[in-house]
């Protein structure tokens, strides 16, 4: 490296970025920061691929006979979304993105508690990803994402193996990832961080490590006894074989249910950060948001149930599961009242991450409450299985946990790369891929109530029209999330320079320059408030 | 808007009650995201930022507005559970009385057989106004029957039977879709629900029938297959008689009792090692792989009739008066 390459940078102050620019200082590199960068750049990746399969899906049921493919080709696309979009993306994107990049910084530390196993992460979430990258190049997989036995293990001659092998290596990324998470929570707080002092998002973040540590190992296990019965024809789930067929469905949702709130728990700890900072106050019931995280931790290990109503269980299992479901539904609400209140006289600003954040608890207040109707026994019976339960997961999973990373990146997107980015763009990207959403997922909603089955690579000419809608709103969405991809890696370069607390936020990571140093903090930080100090006494305080 | 199908037909006794819920559930969804959204946009506008300096009072929370946000939303879901749940409840079985009909899936047909011998694919003729009883299993995966106009579903495994009901209440054609992907064709298994006057079912019945009885196919079975020479009528045989079995409780050399349904004797006939009759040796070879599951359905069906016409049937009618 040449110091003419270096001269400009001399003045800029060194910080992670520049510490080192050769590849190995990446791919070698302990700094929790850069870790969160790597991760970055992996799930964006496999974002874009399992986007570009819901995009050729889209496209394919224009036409009731299907417009693309084969449906053998259709079943494929579906099922490699589902799987690159929830393990390899969803999971992954908060908790290893954001929390990888803010947990130390927001707690007042160097580092996470171990750097070394935090870089192992990756490198198994990368391991996992090229199983599954393998298993889509080397024919694909038809199993559908919930890999649903007998067909799985003993019907299918697709990649079953590659895939499943894949999604056990990646779990160990989640595991580990929470491990560190927790012990690095539990121990490394600056002086003066009390648990009643942490940011929000570190409350959801805890519990999302909570569920990571305890409820992967059981989907490692269910997925690993899959693949022996499909390499080894063992008897597990497979009734010709002496299986139990629903023994999978058991197994798979007690991790499966609980891992949609890995998905949702820490964009709802996004969206407590920004809804503060924008309002400049502080949470309006901040211990009972912080609880309500947990309870739902707890609770989610409960209600896997839900997802087996027709499956012929005792229906005296089906009160109890739908009982639990309806409990679970209680601290969500607790949390979308409090924010609300947290808005009233607030002073409120309108820049891109509250509009994310806004749109968040829009599209998660919706997908919450149409999970009142699966949650019923009696309806759910007519809509398991339909269109309605895809568009009431992607408003939790896309309209709740996408729209609630793409407002943290907006929000810490200075803090991380340095460089601003033009909020009008911004803002126009946040409001299409509002519109675009709802246009896709609202018509979903009725095909399943009138009945039309997910996964159908064909269908009845009498759902036609809502699919086009879909369809149309798909092309939108999708236009959506390319415009902050452009002006994302557009103001790496040439974005304004953000200074250290470009938005007025309290919380450590907004003491330190933008992007931090090395080393986080020159100093540890003293704690001596709460978390959301944005009063005006607590800032003459401060000052 | 017009031609957007907004709500599927009512075609079952149990269809408008299902809607009813949906339509409470979405009512008071709908009022409570109109509530939550038009607060957020109230506040949003009254209290937009006017000033860069503005620093608004720190509120704590408020542990009244905690307890009324938390207590409110318990009663609505309750509501929802108990509605939701009484719903199912009384839905969960058959009346006494329903006619039955046998369903096997497969990958990617349903078929489908009535206990007077007639047999269809893809197809299910039922008569208008009399409640209908499937049993239904399948021969390879996962599959699910399920009709929107009738709001039913329910899962078609392989390895036991599942049972499910309705009463249809309007004559038509009515979708059937195979509600969980069962591999390539999935959204190809699909049929009609044929919604009949009892007469004209009566009449179709008779129509065109080759075959026997599901009861007559059982008896040839049970002689084709051997079963007759261990399993004698007068119980001197090495095997329990079979007469009057059906539905009676069964003691086992375990010590334990099983109740003589289909799903036992389906487990007789396939595994019959698992549970053994007290007083019997474990001499019985497992039939899996050599009967399919129609065939197993004829069995069991032909089972059924001698025991309820040999001793118990009496009991039997007991029992369903009882439920």
């Amino acid at each position: 490296m040449s110091t003419a390459t270096l001269e400009p940078r001399v003045q800029s102050p060194r910080n992670y970025l520049n510490a080192d620019y050769g590849w190995k200082s990446w791919l070698f590199t302990v700094d929790h920061k850069r870790i969160a960068l790597l991760y970055m750049a992996s799930i964006t990746f496999f974002f874009v691929i399992g986007g570009f399969f819901a995009f050729l899906m889209r496209l394919h049921l224009i036409e009731p006979q299907g417009a693309l493919v084969q449906p053998e080709t259709y079943n494929k696309l579906f099922t490699l979304h589902g799987v690159i979009m929830i393990f390899f993306f969803l999971i992954p994107s908060i908790p290893a993105v954001l929390g990888n990049f803010l947990v130390p910084l927001m707690i007042g530390a160097r580092d996470l508690a171990f750097p070394k196993l935090n870089l192992l992460s990756w490198y198994i979430y990368i391991v996992g990803g090229l199983f599954t990258l393998y298993s889509a190049i080397a024919g694909g997989v038809d199993t559908g994402w919930t890999f649903y036995t007998p067909y799985s293990s003993t019907y299918s001659n697709t990649q079953v193996t590659a895939v499943a092998v894949g999604v056990f290596i990646t779990g160990f990324s989640s595991i580990l990832t929470g491990l560190n998470f927790i012990v690095t929570i539990h121990k490394m707080r600056a002086p003066g961080l009390t648990w009643f002092r942490l940011p929000l998002f570190l409350w959801a973040i805890y519990a999302t490590s909570i569920i990571m540590t305890l409820g992967t190992p059981v989907l490692a296990i269910t997925i690993f006894l899959l693949a022996l019965e499909h390499l080894f024809h063992v008897g597990i789930f497979s009734p010709q074989l002496g299986g139990d067929p629903l023994l999978f469905q058991h197994l798979f949702w007690f991790y499966s249910h609980p891992a949609v709130y890995i998905m949702i728990l820490p964009a709802m700890g996004v969206v407590s950060e920004i809804i503060a900072c924008f309002a400049r106050k502080r949470i309006f019931g901040y211990k009972i948001v912080g609880f309500s995280s947990v309870a739902i931790a707890v609770l989610g290990f409960l209600v896997w149930g839900h997802h087996m109503f027709v499956t012929g269980q005792s229906v005296y299992a089906g009160l109890i599961f739908s009982f639990l479901s309806f409990l679970v539904a209680i601290p969500s609400a607790i949390k979308v009242f409090n924010w609300t209140s947290t808005l009233y006289k607030g002073s409120i600003s309108y820049e891109a991450p509250m509009l994310y954040a806004l749109g968040f608890i829009g599209l998660f207040t919706m997908g919450g409450l149409t999970g009142m109707f699966l949650a019923s026994l009696a309806t759910d019976v007519h809509l398991n299985g339909t269109y309605f339960i895809v568009a009431h997961f992607h408003y939790i999973m896309v309209g709740g946990a996408v729209m609630g990373y793409l407002g943290g990146l907006h929000f810490w997107w200075p803090k991380i790369s340095g460089r601003k980015y033009p909020n009008g763009w911004a803002m126009l990207s946040a409001a299409i891929i509002f519109i675009g959403f709802n246009l896709t997922f609202f018509p979903q909603f009725i095909l399943g109530y009138l009945g039309m089955p997910r996964r159908y690579a064909f269908y009845p000419a009498e759902f036609q029209v809502l699919n086009v809608m879909s369809s149309a709103g798909a092309s939108i969405l999708g236009i959506g999330y390319l415009i902050p991809l452009v002006y994302f890696i557009w103001s790496m370069r040439y974005g304004p320079v953000a200074e250290a607390n470009p938005w007025g936020a309290t919380g450590l990571e907004w003491q330190t320059p933008s992007p931090p140093p090395t080393e986080n903090f020159a100093e540890i930080p003293v704690v001596t408030e709460e978390a959301y100090a944005y009063s005006a006494e607590e800032e003459a305080s401060r000052a | 808007m017009q031609g957007i199908p907004i709500q599927p037909e009512q075609a079952s006794t149990i269809a408008q009650s299902v809607d009813h819920l949906y339509f409470f559930i979405t009512a008071v969804t709908l009022f409570f995201s109109v509530l939550i959204f038009s607060t957020i946009f109230y506040f949003m506008i009254k209290y937009r930022r006017r000033s860069p300096d503005e620093r608004p009072k720190a509120i704590e929370g408020s542990l009244p507005l905690e307890i009324l946000w938390t207590a409110v939303p318990t009663l609505i879901v309750a509501l929802f559970f108990v509605w939701g749940s009484t719903l199912y409840f009384q839905n969960s079985e058959a009346p006494p009385g329903a006619m039955e009909i046998f369903v096997t899936g497969k990958q990617w047909m349903w078929k489908v057989e009535h206990p007077e011998g007639q047999r269809e694919i893809n197809e299910l003729h039922v008569p208008l106004g009399h409640p209908v009883k499937l049993t239904m299993t399948s021969e390879d995966v996962i599959h699910d029957f399920f009709v929107p106009a009738f709001r039913v579903k329910k899962d078609v495994l392989p390895g036991r039977y599942t049972t499910m009901w309705f009463e249809p209440t309007k004559l038509g054609t009515f979708h059937l879709f195979c509600a969980q992907y069962c591999g390539a064709f999935h959204a190809g298994m699909i049929g009609s629900v044929i919604v009949v006057e009892p007469d004209e079912y009566e009449s179709w019945l008779q129509g065109g029938v080759q075959g026997e009885t599901m009861e007559a196919a059982g008896a040839r079975l049970f002689k084709e297959n051997g079963c007759v020479t261990c399993h004698l009528a007068d119980g001197s045989g090495p095997a329990p008689s079979l007469a009057g079995v059906y539905g009676n409780t069964v003691h086992l050399t375990n010590g334990q009792t099983v109740t003589a349904d289909d799903a036992y004797i389906r487990e007789s006939i396939l595994s019959p090692a698992a549970k053994i009759v007290r007083g019997y040796q474990p001499v019985m070879p497992s039939f899996q792989g050599q009967l399919s599951e129609e065939q197993i359905l004829d069995l069991v069906a032909y089972i059924r009739s001698i025991g309820l016409s040999q001793g118990n049937a009496k009991e039997k009618q007991q029992e369903e008066g009882k439920k």
